[in-house]
């Protein structure tokens, strides 16, 4: 299967984790639909939930089949963050979540975009999408850090419980020509800026540890995911070489 | 357009209490004359109070039909079959929000608040279609609902680009034309599961046997017990009575299940010559008014999800609005103007 015979180049990794990261969190965004707080909400987070798997669609298709890839590899062989598996928990936790990827994300193809290597066309596309996906998160942790003691006691909730699992943004990927630590440095940055207007500080603790340090990236997965891939593969898997 | 027949006189009752009798009746004359001429009647114009009930009443209830439609639809997202499939699914669910805004607003051009409109639908004091509390059992569900459901939803809809209020029409006009689109993604999923293995081929037959009915009962009671139907028509806010257009959806329908390879389940279903129209079975009555009573498959469980949304989603809306207060004057509250405690 291609999954596995072509995991051992360097370009294959950056693209499956890239790819999966696009994957798994368009599909916890695809979770809100039909629950979100307001019609506008809908239609956002629909919004970049397809664009997040128009990229995924892209980058799985550079490492082969788009469809065998998303349904027919196991938990082991993903490469996603960890974050972007996270239950979307409340509004501010999938707020959160959105935040501290999108602007790394943003940063990323940012960076992508101007090079020439084999992302460059990808992230030219992609680099536009993230601009607006940053854009909304930070719109709304300004709403909820700065709204009411509610939204801003569950915006700080959210942000400290996702913080352990950033660090892993900035993990070396073999074959994705960044440097990962100039990368943190924007990210921090752009991140404390907007928490800076929001009224919130940068959570507190390490951003890296035991398992979360480059876990996702190597297959390793917390409990949640192993759910998620049962729900978002069973119906492929029970008619194999069905096409649909 | 404003009508010349309504401009002149019908104006002025947008800017100030009700007039005289005299004016009263010089208003309904323009009113009527306006409709007879077919021209739209705009927000601003003067209505009578029972014409303004009614397209309340009916744009409420379909804008909440919209939303409540995400619910079966949504159920299968993290269930698609393929990445491809998936993608078009919840590009559908998204439209379907925001066919929801469109009908919102149109309705509160007539002086309502989506608010207000949605208290109703959460107390259950307004209705949705009745065809969305039935359950999405299998994938092929998605594609029953596209081809038949979107396609009732459109044999009612195209008529009412014609109707004569204005922002109605023209929410309808944008609507239908995406609504087609869903149509035919339905209609080629259902024939990509007609085409592939012996299970797909029954699921996708299992799925048209459970929605075929539901689906003819989206036009509607028959002719002689719509209570509403008479006085729509002479509005123009309806074009067809509820058996024509159900007719008319059953002789699209014959031709496109044949060439889908599948089914309809009704065995008094034939082509009738005389009439150059198919005959078809006789629609289970006492299964519609239960449904629209509230008995139906999914009737609690649409309304609690909804609910609940709201419910939980309360906090939200209210931080939004405590930020635009603490901003006024800056860009924070921008696109979330109609959220309730803004409102307040």
């Amino acid at each position: 299967m291609s999954s596995t015979g072509t995991e051992s180049t360097t370009a294959t990794a950056a693209v499956l984790a890239l790819g999966d990261d696009a994957l798994i969190l368009s599909h916890r965004l695809g979770e809100w639909a039909g629950h979100a707080p307001v019609l506008e909400e809908e239609v956002a987070l629909a919004n970049i939930a397809l664009d997040l798997l128009g990229q995924a669609r892209i980058l799985l298709s550079m490492a082969g089949d788009e469809d065998e890839l998303a349904f027919l590899r196991e938990e082991r062989s993903f490469r996603n963050l960890q974050l972007v598996e996270q239950p979307n928990g409340d509004f501010a936790h999938t707020i959160a979540r959105q935040l501290y990827f999108s602007l790394y994300q943003h940063e990323l193809y940012t960076e992508l975009a101007a090079g020439n290597g084999p992302f460059a066309p990808l992230a030219a596309k992609a680099v536009k999408e993230t601009a607006y996906h940053r854009d909304h998160a930070e719109q709304w942790t300004l709403r909820l850090g700065d709204g009411t003691e509610e939204s801003r006691s569950r915006m700080r909730a959210a942000l400290d419980a996702l913080w352990r699992f950033t660090g892993e943004m900035f993990q070396p990927v073999d074959g994705l020509d960044v440097d990962p630590a100039a990368l943190e440095t924007r990210w921090l940055a752009a991140l404390g800026a907007v928490l800076d207007r929001a009224g919130l500080a940068l959570p507190e603790g390490p951003r890296t540890g035991a398992w979360a340090a480059g876990a996702g990236r190597q297959g390793l997965h917390t409990e949640p995911f192993g759910r998620l891939l049962a729900e978002m593969q069973h119906l492929h898997r029970s008619h194999p070489g069905a096409s649909w | 357009m404003a009508t010349a027949a309504a401009q002149g006189t019908a104006r002025p009752e947008a800017d100030g209490a009700r007039n005289t009798t005299g004016d009263e009746v010089q208003y309904q004359d323009a009113f009527d004359a306006a409709v007879a001429a077919d021209e739209r009647i705009e927000p601003r114009d003067w209505m009578p109070d029972a014409y303004r009930a009614t397209l309340v009443r009916q744009i409420a209830q379909h804008a909440h039909s919209e939303i409540i439609g995400m619910q079966p639809e949504a159920n299968w997202i993290t269930r698609a079959p393929s990445l491809r499939r998936k993608a078009i699914l919840m590009a559908k669910v998204q439209d379907e929000a925001g066919h929801g805004l469109y009908l919102y607003s149109a309705a509160e051009t007539l002086g309502t608040g989506r608010d207000e409109l949605l208290d109703k639908l959460h107390s259950g004091r307004q209705k949705y279609s009745s065809i969305f509390n039935y359950p999405t059992l299998t994938w092929a569900d998605v594609g029953a609902i596209g081809w038949l459901v979107d396609g009732a939803a459109i044999t009612n809809q195209v008529p009412l680009c014609r109707c004569s209020y204005g922002p109605y029409a023209r929410a309808m006009v944008r609507v239908c034309k995406e609504e087609s689109f869903h149509q035919r993604q339905g209609y080629e999923l259902l024939l990509a599961l007609s085409r592939g293995t012996p299970e797909q081929h029954a699921m996708a037959q299992d799925a048209v046997d459970r929605w075929w009915w539901p689906s003819l009962m989206m036009f509607g009671p028959p002719d002689d017990e719509s209570q509403h139907s008479a006085q729509s028509m002479a509005w123009k806010i309806k074009r067809h009575s509820n058996d024509e257009l159900r007719q008319r959806f059953v002789d699209i329908c014959v031709p496109q299940a044949e060439s889908l390879g599948l089914t309809l389940p009704d065995p008094d279903l034939t082509w009738n010559e005389e009439r150059g129209k198919h005959d078809f079975g006789t629609i289970d009555w006492t299964e519609f008014w239960e449904v629209l009573k509230g008995n139906g498959p999914c009737n609690e469980q649409r309304l609690t999800q909804r609910k609940r949304a709201h419910d939980e989603g309360a906090w939200v809306r209210e931080a939004a609005a405590a930020h635009a207060a603490k901003h006024s004057g800056g860009t924070g509250a921008a696109g979330h103007r109609t959220t309730g405690a803004e409102r307040a």
